[in-house]
């Protein structure tokens, strides 16, 4: 019996590919040899994981919808983080207020204008760009691409060669400490957020009937026609609900990184394509996890080994295809 | 499910058999490229000039093996700078860790060309076998992998700051190929024969041997399976054609290319950094030149090379002139910014995928056909 | 036998370059099975996706109880009442018996006089219920696929080669279905069995190569070995 082979049941028994961050998480303590320092590692990773998440779903439900992978996704993160970005510019007095409530107000009203430009500008991208080259995989490739050319110019034109600095709001800046661990406040909430627009996909994809027909219609999309379902209606609002989720993921990555530059479109859309692989195409558990897995083991690595840090995504990405070719957890296709 | 309806919008080779009104003008064209280039030297007297020559030289190859790869294979891979970076610095490290000489060099491309084949295969056999897609995602990664990978290794690589090296004495501007009598480099046309025209031909006989190679291919029985594979992948498959051994194939045959056209480049500059190699930028590029000259037609590459070339020098003077003009306008001098030039090349590329599909070639040998 | 449900006049449909119908006549009387029998390739799966508006017919009428249902969106065609079952039974695997059953109903409640018909009919999709699609076996998927048919009352049911690499018993098993089933809807039945299509059904058209090349009463068909022979040289298979 091979080694693997053994290995398996007890994998499939812990939990499976969902245990990986944790494996990770409890693979890394060790290594890393502080608690206090494991504390705030983790937590950062997990929060950059969930940010990641964020802009990472819409690309894969989109294409596993629709088998229409979307180079320009990552012109909503952009766009998304510039919109924030002038938005609390604008609303700074709200920023350095020293009341929860208006810092929280004007970080909402950031991520809100973000994310309801995301949602317009998804509808007219579908419209524009993704409709015409429908079921040409070649063209849609090279025209989103050019999608993302045009639009990461535009945000050049529109906010300027040279880096921005995000406002964060006072609230969200600090940090607290237990037992010796240091955590940002900004962090947790980001990780907030990510879990609960997590958990509300996933109910809204297990629970209500839009959902079924979604799932349905990722695994086997003229089945669904056959039952009676215009499924390119259904694939608008996911088109839709995709971009307004990576706008709002570039939002809150703009507080997160603090300076903001154009490239950042093309920067996000090679980390969201290894997450996206990493967890296979189409599913959001998939994305979760591979966004998990990218953000723990940045942090980690950065942490350990400094050199190692930009390519241990990679890394990362080529174990997963060497071991599972269509990633950790891809929707069923039939 | 097979991309066919896309594909019949694509020029078929059988096309270029039938020579059409546009076709006659596509080849005078390309007759006259061809001749620009190869006397380049003697006809631009600047620096400059013989330095956009050589640039459109290595492009063309870069431009034409990449055809290879998305035209005629319908593979679209974002990692064709990585095996362009791979050529170059191998060159790069044999000159300046070996020393400026010809076995230096040979060393050091000849590894460079090496571990670009072996990634190419490496990278074929694990995602060729599954979709179009999906490879694209896994080289655009590798892709990018390979510059951080090439900014991180300081000690390897320079860096940032990339290596700066000497090449081989026969192409230093010292060299005097043939000296006059008073012990100068003796002139041909008023064109010293010196070392830098050395490297000008070294550069332009390297591109046309390629360039040659790489437009045999797509005529010989190879080619033709190719097509049949890009036209209907299933029956390819049903008639026997191992898929994925000839998408591989093709995958390192481009990317052996791409690396020669590296090697050259990288002897050419003296110089070698992940901006005049890896850079993304240099990958849009040429997706560029190969929508905008066309698809499916080594031809294209060459006419989408020199246009972008043009473009890349001219369009921007055109931009300055006009944001000037419409200062008093609110957003519009922004978007006239001579920086903001690949707006207005996404926005032609966006076009040209939308209503010119088969790009300038592939639309000029339609044009004036009877069919 | 009252007046025809579905009517294809002179349907030619081309996939890809391919010409795959080229001029199918088809008349489907109201009421009962009717079968479309037909060696591999000639045309019979093809017919089927072309009512069903997956592939475009270039030329010919599709007309289904007087209205023109050539140029309509497959679910629109669905709407009007005309079922599905792929050959490959089109089951979502990645969701649970009930949801397959759920997304086929017109609202998310079911019916429950018409389920507890169909769970009687077959047992299976009471028993796996709440169980995920992938881990049925063929056969009953092959009954998921067709109760998700007719969980909703349909004027119609396409069906696709039912008994594909199924066991003899659940064949059997499956005649005695369809007879319950077309008591109140008519079934297009596409067919390489000869001997469950003639058990089933009652007119008959014969395919080959994107022509029908025979219409008939389907116990004249039977009756006749000679004509079998010449038609389908299925005869052998059929009777193996």
């Amino acid at each position: 019996m091979r080694l693997s082979d053994k290995i398996a049941p007890s994998f499939e028994r812990i939990g499976g590919v969902y245990a990986l961050p944790v494996i990770l998480m409890i693979v890394a303590l060790p290594l890393v040899g502080s608690l206090s320092s494991w504390v705030t590692l983790t937590v950062a990773g997990l929060a950059m994981g969930m940010m990641i998440f964020l802009m990472a779903s819409g690309l894969s439900l989109v294409f596993g919808l629709m088998n229409v992978l979307n180079f320009g996704h990552s012109a909503f993160i952009s766009f998304g983080a510039f919109i924030a970005a002038s938005v609390l510019t604008g609303l700074s007095a709200w920023v350095g207020a020293h009341s929860l409530g208006f810092n929280l107000l004007a970080l909402f009203a950031a991520i809100g204008a973000a994310s309801l430009f995301g949602l317009v500008a998804g509808i007219v991208f579908e419209y524009l760009i993704i409709r015409p080259v429908a079921g040409d995989h070649l063209r849609q490739i090279l025209i989103t691409m050019g999608a993302l050319i045009v639009s990461e110019e535009l945000v050049r034109a529109i906010w300027g060669d040279n880096p921005i600095t995000v406002a964060r709001p006072a609230a969200l800046n600090g940090i607290f400490v237990i037992g010796g661990a240091s955590i940002e406040i900004y962090r947790v909430f980001a990780f907030c957020l990510g879990l609960a627009v997590f958990v509300g996909l996933y109910l809204v994809l297990n629970r209500t009937r839009i959902g079924l027909l979604i799932r349905a219609g990722v695994e086997n999309r003229e089945m669904v026609e056959a039952l009676g379902f215009r499924i390119e209606r259904l694939f608008v609002g996911v088109f839709m609900l995709g971009s307004a989720l990576a706008a709002m993921g570039g939002a809150m990555w703009a507080g997160y990184q603090g300076t903001i530059t154009g490239s950042l479109g093309s920067e996000m859309l090679i980390l969201i394509t290894i997450v996206v692989i990493i967890g296979g195409l189409g599913s959001i558990e998939g994305s979760l996890l591979g966004a998990l897995l990218v953000g723990l083991l940045g942090n980690y690595v950065a942490f350990l080994f400094p050199k190692l840090s930009l390519a241990s995504n990679m890394l990362l990405m080529m174990a997963v295809l060497l071991w599972r070719p269509w990633g950790l957890k891809p929707a069923v296709k039939s | 499910m097979t991309d066919t309806a896309a594909e019949r919008d694509l020029p078929s080779t059988a096309a270029c058999a039938r020579p059409t009104a546009g076709g006659v003008a596509l080849f005078s064209v390309i007759a006259v490229i061809g001749l620009l280039l190869l006397f380049a030297p003697f006809v631009f007297s600047d620096v400059r000039s013989t330095q956009v020559a050589a640039r459109i030289c290595v492009f063309v190859v870069l431009a034409a093996s990449y055809d290879l790869l998305i035209g005629y294979t319908g593979i679209v891979s974002f990692a064709h700078t990585m095996f362009f970076g791979m050529g170059a610095y191998g060159a790069a490290m044999g000159l300046k860790f070996g020393g400026a000489d010809w076995g230096h060099l040979l060393l050091g491309s000849v590894g460079g060309v090496l571990a670009a084949a072996v990634l190419a295969v490496l990278i074929g056999l694990l995602s060729l076998r599954v979709k179009a897609l999906f490879f694209a995602m896994v080289t655009l990664a590798a892709g990018s992998v390979m510059m951080v990978l090439a900014s991180q290794l300081t000690s390897l690589t320079g860096g940032e700051d990339g290596l700066v090296y000497s090449t081989p004495r026969l192409f230093k501007p010292a060299m005097k190929l043939v000296t006059n009598a008073d012990g100068e480099a003796a002139r041909l046309f008023g064109v010293p024969l010196d070392g830098r025209l050395a490297l000008y031909y070294f550069v332009f006989i390297v591109c046309l041997v390629v360039f040659v190679l790489l437009a045999r291919i797509v005529r010989s029985p190879l080619g033709t399976v190719l097509e049949a594979i890009r036209e209907n992948e299933l029956r390819a498959e049903a008639i026997g054609y191992r898929v994925v051994a000839y998408r591989t194939a093709v995958f390192v045959i481009a990317a052996v290319a791409a690396a020669v056209a590296g090697v050259v480049w990288a002897v050419w500059l003296r110089y070698t950094g992940p901006d005049t190699t890896l850079s993304f930028d240099i990958m849009i590029d040429i997706l560029l030149m190969v929508v905008i000259g066309g698809m499916g037609t080594m031809y294209g590459a060459i006419i989408g090379v020199v246009v972008m070339s043009l473009a890349q020098s001219y369009l921007k003077d055109l931009m300055s002139a006009a944001a000037g003009a419409t200062s008093g306008v609110p957003i519009l001098p922004h978007l006239l910014d001579p920086d903001r030039w690949p707006l207005w090349l996404g926005l032609l590329f966006i076009l040209l995928v939308l209503f010119f599909p088969a790009g300038i070639a592939g639309t000029l040998m339609k044009k004036g056909s009877r069919s | 036998m009252s007046g025809s449900i579905l009517r294809l006049d002179d349907v030619h449909t081309d996939i890809g370059q391919y010409r795959v119908l080229h001029g199918v006549t088809l008349d489907v009387p109201e009421g009962g099975v009717y079968v479309l029998l037909g060696r591999n390739g000639a045309g019979k799966t093809t017919t089927l996706r072309t009512i069903m508006g997956l592939w475009r017919a270039r030329a010919g009428a599709i007309v289904f109880r007087h209205r023109d249902i050539t140029a309509l969106h497959t679910a629109d065609i669905a709407r009007l009442g005309i079922a599905y079952v792929p050959e490959n039974m089109g089951i979502f695997g990645g969701l649970t018996v009930e949801e397959n059953m759920r997304l086929a109903s017109a609202t998310s409640r079911f019916d429950r006089t018409r389920l507890g018909r169909i769970q009687d009919l077959f047992p299976a999709i009471r028993q796996f219920w709440d169980k995920p699609a992938w881990s049925l076996s063929g056969g009953q998927k092959q009954m998921l696929a067709i109760s998700r048919a007719i969980i909703e009352p349909r004027d119609l049911i396409l069906i696709d080669e039912p008994t594909k690499g199924l066991a003899p018993s659940i064949i059997r098993a499956m005649i005695e279905a369809f007879r319950e089933i077309a008591r109140d809807t008519t079934i297009l039945l596409v067919e390489q069995n000869f001997l469950f299509a003639s058990s089933l059904g009652q007119g008959v058209s014969v395919i080959d190569d994107g022509r029908i090349v025979h219409d008939g009463d389907m116990a004249a068909l039977a009756a006749d070995e000679a004509l079998q022979t010449r038609l389908l040289s299925l005869s052998m298979a059929a009777h193996q």
